[in-house]
């Protein structure tokens, strides 16, 4: 594991957008080999998001050859809904960036057999060739996705039941109504995550910091599943230094002693310009 | 680029760097439009998976509804109660001039006439082309029924009342009400219920003006239909405190919940004080539409034109009836009413520019499809500077003016 903590949350955007987009570009995609991106939602990664929306607006990074594949969608929740991940995606994403929409995939939780909606979400990670980098974010209760806690470390593309805490968690996007909040969600599983080359989580704020504790500093358990990284062999957690505040100070000291490696890797950032 | 799970495969512009008018807000926002019609880009990525074949770039500017003047009596030399050989052909010409002024819809406006204009001009008007009720064929009948007291500058002698009744005189003297948009008349006249009744069912918006009606009149005429003020505060009586007459009708506890009253407001800097329209704009600030009340002259140079049945006189800024001051219709456009409107009253670009879109639509009822930038509302747009001077203009998506 590769941790990179950063000073703040603003810091910590950056540097995952950078590192996004020297992945991307060091990979040279092509109409007969694309990138294909595991993408989340939420408010951790919006500022990842705005930042790579502004490297694509200077003419820096293209999404063109990029294939995009979402980890969830609420069931239930009408499309044009402003709360649906569709709707999240493309006013943060989608409609600021050159990708083809042909390419960008986010589970249907609008359609009548939601298990089939699963095997082909599946099917179609596989046909892409598998995910190059899943981009991942971590709930307070340390869920990676939907997998609550209890969910099988192996598990695939599915319909969850969402827990208490992920609901009231959510309830602010919904006036904070209880009542109005989706119930049941479509997610990757914790194995289908497993399976890409690449994992990078974002994890920010103090109110993460016990999670990201549980995630790396105990052991592998079905109930805080981003544990279950720690037995990927390419896994970044970047963070802020809030998210820290559970870790014991020798791990953190470990890391941020690292930095002047981890930095190689965003520095220096690279442009489509120069190729 | 086409679609590929097309709902149509008709080209689709999009509309970049830009401000556009929506939810009562400038945002910035792209606007995407296909088949002349505002199109949703949300719908057209995931369902579609499509994209834009070409793009436009705004340069910063803004994108707004096109204008809607719902009272112009005509334009660059054309009368739309003069019935010439070519009707058709002068409301085409001003409609193209207009464009330059931001205007993408209007009502062309007849004042009181003898019934064979109205008979002649009536029935070589186009008929209705889109599934949008108006456009330019649709017309605004300013009179005959209206008060002898507050003609104005309509001629006397082709006033008329509802001597037999109401409907009757309607008919005999319009002939035909197919394309008649809106009606001014003087609710106090007798026997004038019937016909806001009458002419509120049948989809035509009743207007007040040209009247000495008292506030309880006014009121009346309002619950039995009538939904607008042709130019407050001109041609009616002035507010009085104890009876405040048509003006009363923009704060009245006596307005049905559902329904709003609109008013005309010619914001030329002439026909109204800027105290006059800051203390409507104040009490009723949701009601208001910019008109022009634009007459043959504007767009001409000074000198002598035929209005109607009567001859004016254009001095500067100032139109009036030949050899007297009595005001008889303005020569502003639309934009510079907007400008004008903005800097007298106060307001922001957003409320300046829905005085002449949205509330207009609105009044009509017709924001379906005009007024707004929502989605499947007609591409009818105009871009501005941030001194709302008009840059282009465009009709169903398509360019037809540019500065």
């Amino acid at each position: 594991m590769r941790l990179v903590i950063l000073e703040d949350y603003d810091l910590a955007s950056e540097w995952a957008a950078k590192y996004i987009r020297n992945r991307i570009i060091q990979f040279k995609p092509s109409a007969d080999r694309y990138f294909t991106l595991g993408l989340p939602t939420g408010s951790t990664p919006f500022g990842c998001y705005k930042k790579l929306i502004e490297f694509h607006k200077n003419g820096d990074l293209s999404f063109k050859y990029v294939k995009t594949f979402n980890m969830d969608e609420y069931v239930g929740l009408p499309r044009a809904h402003p709360e649906s991940y569709h709707s999240y995606m493309w006013n943060n994403f989608f409609k600021h960036i050159d990708i083809d929409p042909a390419n960008a995939s986010i589970l249907d939780g609008n359609i009548t057999d939601l298990e089939a909606e699963c095997e082909a979400f599946e099917k179609k990670i596989t046909q892409a060739g598998g995910i190059d980098l899943f981009v991942g974010g971590i709930g307070p209760d340390g869920h990676i996705a939907f997998n609550e806690p209890g969910s099988s470390l192996v598990s695939r593309t599915r319909v969850k039941t969402l827990a208490k805490d992920t609901i009231v968690a959510n309830a602010r996007f919904f006036g904070n109504d209880l009542s109005k909040v989706p119930t049941m969600a479509l997610t990757v599983g914790v194995g289908t995550v497993m399976d890409a080359r690449e994992v990078m989580i974002l994890i920010t704020g103090a109110h993460k910091a016990f999670a990201l504790y549980k995630a790396i500093e105990e052991g592998v358990n079905h109930m805080w599943t981003v544990s279950a990284f720690q037995q990927h062999p390419r896994t970044i957690f970047v963070c802020d230094e809030d998210a820290t505040l559970e870790l014991r100070v020798k791990t953190v000291k470990y890391f941020k002693g690292l930095m002047h490696v981890h930095n190689r890797l965003v520095d220096p950032v690279l442009s489509i310009k120069d190729q | 680029m086409p679609t590929n799970k097309s709902v149509s495969k008709a080209p689709i512009t999009q509309f970049v760097n830009c401000r556009i008018l929506r939810d009562h807000k400038l945002q910035r926002e792209d606007l995407w439009v296909r088949e002349g019609r505002i199109l949703d880009p949300e719908k057209l990525f995931f369902d579609e998976e499509g994209y834009a074949d070409q793009r436009v770039d705004c340069e910063g500017l803004i994108i707004a509804p096109g204008f809607i003047d719902v009272q112009i009596n005509g334009g660059y030399g054309i009368d739309f109660s003069q019935a010439t050989s070519n009707v058709r052909g002068g409301v085409a010409l001003v409609a193209k001039k207009i464009l330059e002024h931001g205007v993408t819809s209007f009502l062309p406006t007849l004042v009181t006439s003898p019934p064979n204009i109205y008979h002649k001009v009536g029935t070589t008007s186009t008929p209705v082309l889109s599934t949008c009720p108006v456009s330019h064929h649709c017309c605004h009948l300013e009179g005959p029924f209206i008060s002898l007291e507050k003609k104005g500058a309509h001629p006397e002698q082709y006033l008329r009342s509802f001597q037999s009744g109401g409907m009757l005189d309607l008919i005999e003297t319009y002939g035909t009400l197919d394309n008649v948009a809106m009606v001014t008349l003087a609710p106090e006249l007798p026997n004038s219920e019937k016909v806001v009744r009458e002419l509120a069912q049948r989809g035509i918006t009743v207007s007040l003006g040209h009247s000495v009606a008292n506030l309880s009149q006014a009121e009346e005429a309002v619950q039995n239909g009538a939904s607008f003020i042709t130019h407050l505060f001109n041609a009616m009586l002035p507010f009085h405190h104890r009876d405040p007459g048509i003006v009363g009708l923009l704060t009245s506890d006596q307005v049905p919940q559902d329904r709003t009253v609109f008013y005309g407001m010619i914001a030329d800097g002439i026909h109204t004080n800027s105290a006059a329209l800051r203390i409507a704009h104040r009490a009723h600030p949701t009601g208001l539409v910019l008109v022009t009340d634009a007459i043959t002259a504007m767009g001409l140079p000074p000198g002598r034109h035929t209005l109607g049945q009567q001859v004016i006189e254009i001095q500067g800024l100032h139109a009036y009836v030949a050899g007297t001051k009595t005001l008889s219709g303005s020569i502003a456009t639309m934009d510079m009413c907007v400008r004008h409107f903005k800097q007298a009253s106060g307001c922001s670009v957003e409320q300046a520019l829905e005085a002449a879109s949205l509330h207009p639509a609105q009044l009509l009822g017709i924001t379906r499809c005009k007024g707004t930038l929502d989605y499947g509302a007609d591409a009818d747009l105009v871009l501005l500077d941030d001194a709302i001077n008009v840059r282009a203009t465009y009709i169903a998506g398509q360019e037809v003016w540019r500065k």
